[in-house]
């Protein structure tokens, strides 16, 4: 797994929670730096590619880990 | 701003399990970098008020889950025995937090965070002789032209 620069835990929380989480996390970051996401919502796995796409962040790493879902975003 | 896409959604309905379409739809707009505009109208405004009363009825709603199967063979009758709003509205609430679902609370305070724009309808507003004072902070008042000024040039226009 990559380097990141911050880590965001949204286990247990349900959509839109872990993206709006995400969305605010990003947005105190610089551009360029790498956000960890660990989630538990099985809908986030395609709602990060979706959020991704949209916003221009990258989404260098999309997995599972231990049984909760794991995504590495690259702010834009 | 103005390549910015913009989300207008109408929202008309003041029942917990219908607050939250448009607060959901709003918040995650506003992440993904949409301008977003809620026009509460009539029941709608319910979701404006700072405290919250918002019930869930199981009563003529045969799409709701109930428990021990209830939704299956409970007479439909029975659903409108006092006291069954209460007790499923607790059982919903419940079941949210456990599930990790935001409460309406939180997810319009992440709106308004994210600057969602809330209006209340003038019209209904005094329809009802509800109190502005009433509402959260930083609602706007406005009618149908007030709707349609921001709709006019909006990507997605909702009604829920």
């Amino acid at each position: 797994m990559a380097n990141f620069d911050q880590e965001l835990d949204a286990s247990g929380l349900n959509c839109p929670l872990p993206i709006l989480r995400a969305k605010k996390t990003l947005g105190g970051m610089e551009s360029g730096q790498v956000l960890r996401v660990i989630a538990t919502d099985p809908g986030s796995v395609k709602d990060f590619d979706a959020f991704a796409k949209q916003t221009g962040n990258e989404l260098m790493e999309s997995g599972e880990e231990g049984g909760k879902f794991v995504f590495l975003i690259k702010k834009a | 701003m103005s390549d910015e896409k913009k989300l207008a959604i109408i929202a008309t309905k003041g029942t917990l399990d219908w607050a939250y379409p448009p607060l959901i739809l709003a918040s995650t707009a506003a992440a993904l970098g949409y301008e977003t505009q809620i026009f509460y109208t009539f029941y709608g405004l319910q979701c404006l008020k700072k405290k919250l009363d918002l019930k869930v009825s199981p009563l003529g709603n045969p799409g709701m889950p109930m428990p021990m199967g209830m939704d299956k063979w409970f007479p439909v009758l029975g659903t409108a025995i006092p006291g069954m709003e209460a007790v499923m509205t607790m059982m919903m609430k419940n079941k949210m937090k456990a599930k990790g679902v935001a409460s309406v609370e939180d997810l319009r305070d992440l709106c308004v965070e994210s600057e969602v724009r809330m209006v209340a309808c003038q019209m209904t507003v005094d329809l009802f002789d509800m109190n502005p004072s009433d509402f959260i902070d930083g609602v706007e008042f406005g009618g149908a032209a007030t709707f349609f000024e921001f709709a006019g040039d909006a990507d997605i226009c909702l009604y829920i």
